[in-house]
């Protein structure tokens, strides 16, 4: 903790943030393309097995009779997951149920990965000798956008698997504006073909804004909170009365602003994965739907 | 001298766009809140069998109001410590 405070010390304040924005990153290939945060990749890769992991061992032990506590809470949310998708999705839904439980569950867990103190995986991985590790996935508006890209192309697949593919391209060419005359469809086409693409393109592009943005947001606040905890612990170690009360009085500033956003932020990391889940259980349906 | 009031300029233009970004996305975030917050009582005060139902909509909806404020404040907070304007002008001072 001290530690902290002196590299805290050390750096200006906003050096100290910049430092922990910064990706562990790889390149292998030319240009900034072939960059790969591996930090990003590699805790979302283990959060997910872990999740997954977990899901299955409890899976494959279930029993119909007296269920470990354990158990009952798996099945409470996968209940809740289904009665969330059958509100939504008319249909069968033995695909989309599925879909929607991985995405909430992995979401939530990577988000949760906030709830632990913003020093702590630069620290481990510090000590470890690597620089810059940013722990929350959710962060990386990589990981966000490539989840968006998956239920782009799921939509793609709904629209295509519940009306063929010439369905599918006569419904981008005739909706939403719709025509009687042949001529008046023609004239129509090119219109509905370029709403019809920015629609499907805004859905995934604020799906991933939305995570990233309330993410990256509460992990700057933390990041700010932190500074300011660490500013205290440095005045406390001046001389001088004034000094030691100012810090003392930062230091538990940045106690209760730490617990008050903490506990804040349990509430957003939630929604947000549910909002993510809910909101591509929506638009699996729309695409499956016809106009 | 010159490329510190260059700086200068750029940062207290940043600073005010800052402001800008956080303050209106907030009115406007909290006034769509504080509308939906209102109906929502309403709706619960005239129908309370539909509270369940209606408070995870509500919290749906709160998350996607929120959601165009938090993107604003992330985007102000990047430029207040991150700022890629400012280094424009550095580049161009040092090239």
């Amino acid at each position: 903790m001290i530690r902290d405070f002196l590299r805290a010390a050390g750096d200006s304040p906003s050096e100290y943030v910049t430092h922990h924005l910064k990706h562990w990153q790889v390149s292998i290939g030319d240009g900034a393309f072939w960059t790969i945060n591996v930090d990003s990749l590699l805790v979302s890769v283990l959060v997910g097995v872990l999740t997954i992991g977990t899901f299955w061992l409890v899976g494959r032990r279930a029993t119909s009779g007296v269920p470990s506590k354990f158990q009952a809470f798996i099945e409470i949310v996968v209940g809740f997951i289904d009665t969330q998708v059958k509100d939504v999705f008319h249909g069968n839904r033995s695909f989309v149920a599925p879909i929607a439980l991985t995405i909430f569950t992995w979401v939530f867990m990577m988000n949760a990965l906030k709830m632990i103190p913003v020093d702590f995986f630069p620290g481990v991985a510090a000590s470890a000798g690597q620089e810059y590790f940013r722990a929350v996935p959710t962060t990386d508006l990589n990981i966000t956008a490539a989840m968006a890209l998956a239920v782009l192309l799921l939509m793609f697949a709904f629209a295509i698997s519940a009306k063929g593919v010439g369905g599918f391209g006569k419904e981008l060419l005739t909706a939403p504006f719709h025509a009687n005359g042949t001529l008046m469809k023609i004239v129509l086409a090119p219109f509905n073909l370029g709403l019809n693409i920015i629609e499907y393109l805004s859905k995934p592009v604020s799906l991933a804004m939305r995570l990233f943005g309330n993410m990256y947001a509460g992990e700057l606040v933390f990041l700010l909170i932190a500074l300011l905890g660490a500013a205290g612990g440095n005045m406390l170690m001046e001389a001088g009365f004034a000094a030691k009360a100012g810090g003392a009085l930062a230091f538990i500033g940045a106690v209760l602003a730490g617990a008050a956003w903490s506990i804040f932020h349990i509430l957003v990391i939630t929604l947000q994965a549910f909002i993510f889940m809910i909101l591509s259980v929506v638009y699996f349906s729309m695409s499956a739907e016809s106009h | 001298m010159e490329l510190t009031a260059l700086i200068a300029a750029v940062q207290s233009n940043t600073a005010l766009a800052i402001g800008i970004i956080i303050g209106l996305g907030a009115l406007g975030a909290c006034v769509g809140i504080g509308i939906m917050g209102s109906k929502f009582l309403e709706s619960a005060a005239r129908q309370p069998e539909l509270v369940p139902m209606l408070s995870g909509r509500m919290f749906l909806l709160a998350g996607l109001i929120d959601a165009a404020f938090i993107i604003g404040l992330a985007i102000a907070l990047f430029f207040a410590f991150a700022n890629p304007l400012l280094s424009a002008v550095q580049t161009a001072a040092g090239g």
